[in-house]
């Protein structure tokens, strides 16, 4: 919280806010296929940094498949292609070049529905810790109680890290997931309609926890859930059959969106 | 017809069908119980010390079956310990590198072959393979031959077992910046653990009952023998020549012998079921 830009909580946004931001993630005409099948068009946007940007729209109108090229998990798949260029401080994400496992390294996910793995909630943690730092036990320890934390989840595993992270209910899963993400500490975080599968109390946890977060992290959320991108995010995009239609500060979206499609959805005329 | 005519029907058809199946069960399973007990019956009168402590007799005088029962154990352990990595890296690669590669089909349309074929058959390839040329029968060839049975159980049982673990796991994993090798080593294989084992420890059950390709490869020795590089005895050959002979006390080793088999096999099954119980869960 020391930059001076992000000091006052409540940004309003209107446009001559932009100048105080930094863009952390630049996505310029970007097309993607499946096959022959063309699911994006066009796209050009900006994520920025420490802010919320959410991506709403009916389904399969390419929210998802944007988020997927951002840490390019679309790659591990055979006929997934994208064209186009993303900055990501100042590299080309889609560049042949970019090494995947390091930019997912930088550019953490969390899914729809919770992942954890196999293995204790500790070593859940402790696992994606491993993969990129050399850590002593007690650092390792240290980590993985800072990652629960983050996470709001701490005080309800704590006497029982060696348990199964499969024995957790559905909203802890999830936030351990969210705990497994930043432990790794990425810059930006990708969630895919991380509250889809959750009871509005869990719902209610996870949205508390991306406002926290995104004082460290650049934050972008896919959701269905038109409220909760009012509520959580700082900027929203409405896509719409794989184009993006408008994107501004969540505050003009949703009080005057200038097209008549965004409205429409907004209002809940369709979608 | 009335609604509670047609009720009436529905559950005259129920109750049919109910009978039939467990009429069909009672059959099936009336068989196993008749098959087990008259093993026992047989079997377990000659079961004591001897059997396990000396040697396989000539006939007519007293004896045991410790050289098929070491010969069976090496045979089977040095057989799976040769199959099963190769089982467990081919379905490995047909599951997570290979899932839509071209190679996965061919390999897994051979691999349902090598899996039906009649093991007499992978017996008398081993056969023109190895005793031929080497001029003898010996424990190697056995080996090699039961190896042969093992790796199609195994890349079945791995590949399937593989395939299940759902794709957002992976999904999840490679989101970290996992490597696919790490993926495959850390999560894949660890969320496959408890299926994986019932798939080798299956073709552990159905290497130590066959009898046809050990005829042609390992044949049989009389006396004590741990040297694979000559023939070397087996409890389902011992059971075969024994039980096929006309000496009193030769039959009854060979039901003691399968009754010692059956007992193996049944236990590792339990254990196998056993192990994959929590795995189902998850």
């Amino acid at each position: 919280m020391s930059m001076p830009a992000f000091t006052v909580p409540q940004v309003s946004h209107a446009p001559q806010d932009l100048a105080g931001l930094t863009e952390k993630v630049g996505v310029r005409n970007l097309n993607f296929y499946y096959g022959q099948n063309r699911a994006l068009k066009n796209i050009n946007v900006s994520l920025y940094r420490n802010k919320v940007t959410a991506f709403i729209g009916p389904s399969g109108c390419g929210k998802s498949t944007l988020l997927r090229i951002l840490n390019r998990i679309y790659d591990i798949y055979p006929n997934q292609r994208a064209e186009g260029e993303i900055q990501f401080d100042g590299e080309d994400i889609l560049s042949p070049g970019q090494d995947v496992n390091l930019l997912r390294a930088r550019i953490g996910m969390v899914f729809q529905k919770p992942t954890p793995f196999p293995m204790t909630i500790y070593e859940n943690i402790a696992f994606g810790i491993r993969l990129y730092h050399k850590v002593s036990k007690s650092e390792l320890d240290d980590r993985v109680r800072e990652a629960l934390d983050r996470a709001a989840l701490w005080t309800e595993v704590k006497d029982k890290l060696g348990a199964n992270g499969l024995s957790l209910s559905g909203g802890q899963q999830q936030r351990l997931c969210i705990a497994r993400t930043v432990a790794v500490r990425p810059e930006v975080i990708l969630l895919d309609e991380p509250c889809s599968a959750l009871d509005p109390i869990s719902t209610a946890k996870i949205e508390e926890l991306i406002d926290e977060l995104k004082s460290d992290y650049t934050i972008v959320i896919v959701t269905h859930n038109m409220q909760q991108a009012a509520r959580v995010s700082d900027f929203t995009a409405f896509m719409y059959l794989g184009e993006l239609i408008e994107f501004g500060s969540t505050t003009d979206m949703f009080t005057s969106p200038k097209d008549q499609r965004t409205q429409d959805y907004i209002t809940g005329r369709f979608g | 017809m009335s609604v509670t005519g047609l009720y009436a029907s529905r559950r005259r058809s129920n109750t049919i069908a109910i009978t039939l199946s467990v009429a069909a069960t009672v059959i099936g399973l009336g068989w196993l119980v008749l098959i087990l007990g008259v093993l026992f019956w047989e079997g377990f009168s000659g079961l004591s010390l001897a059997v396990f402590t000396e040697m396989t007799p000539p006939p007519g005088s007293a004896g045991g079956l410790l050289n098929p029962i070491m010969g069976s154990l090496m045979l089977t352990t040095l057989a799976v310990l040769l199959g099963t990595p190769i089982g467990i890296l081919a379905g490995t690669y047909m599951a997570e590198y290979g899932r839509h590669a071209r190679l996965t089909q061919v390999v897994r349309f051979i691999n349902d072959i090598l899996l039906s074929a009649p093991s007499i058959v992978i017996g008398l390839f081993v056969y023109e393979i190895m005793v031929y040329p080497m001029g003898h029968f010996s424990g190697y060839a056995g080996i090699v031959a039961l190896a042969l049975i093992v790796i199609p159980v195994v890349v079945r049982t791995t590949e399937d077992m593989l395939i299940l673990v759902p794709t957002t796991l992976r999904e999840a994993a490679f989101a970290l910046g996992m490597p696919r090798y790490r993926i495959i080593m850390h999560i894949s294989y660890r969320a496959a653990r408890a299926g994986m084992l019932t798939g080798v420890l299956l073709a552990v059950a159905r290497i130590s009952g066959e009898t046809a390709p050990l005829l042609f490869t390992a044949l049989n020795n009389q006396f004590w023998n741990t040297n694979l590089n000559a023939p070397i005895s087996s409890l389902p050959v011992v059971i075969f020549q024994f039980a096929l002979s006309p000496y009193k006390d030769w039959q009854q080793l060979a039901w003691t012998g399968a009754l010692i088999t059956t007992i193996a096999v049944l236990a590792l099954s339990i254990i196998a079921r056993a192990l994959a119980a929590p795995g189902k869960q998850t």
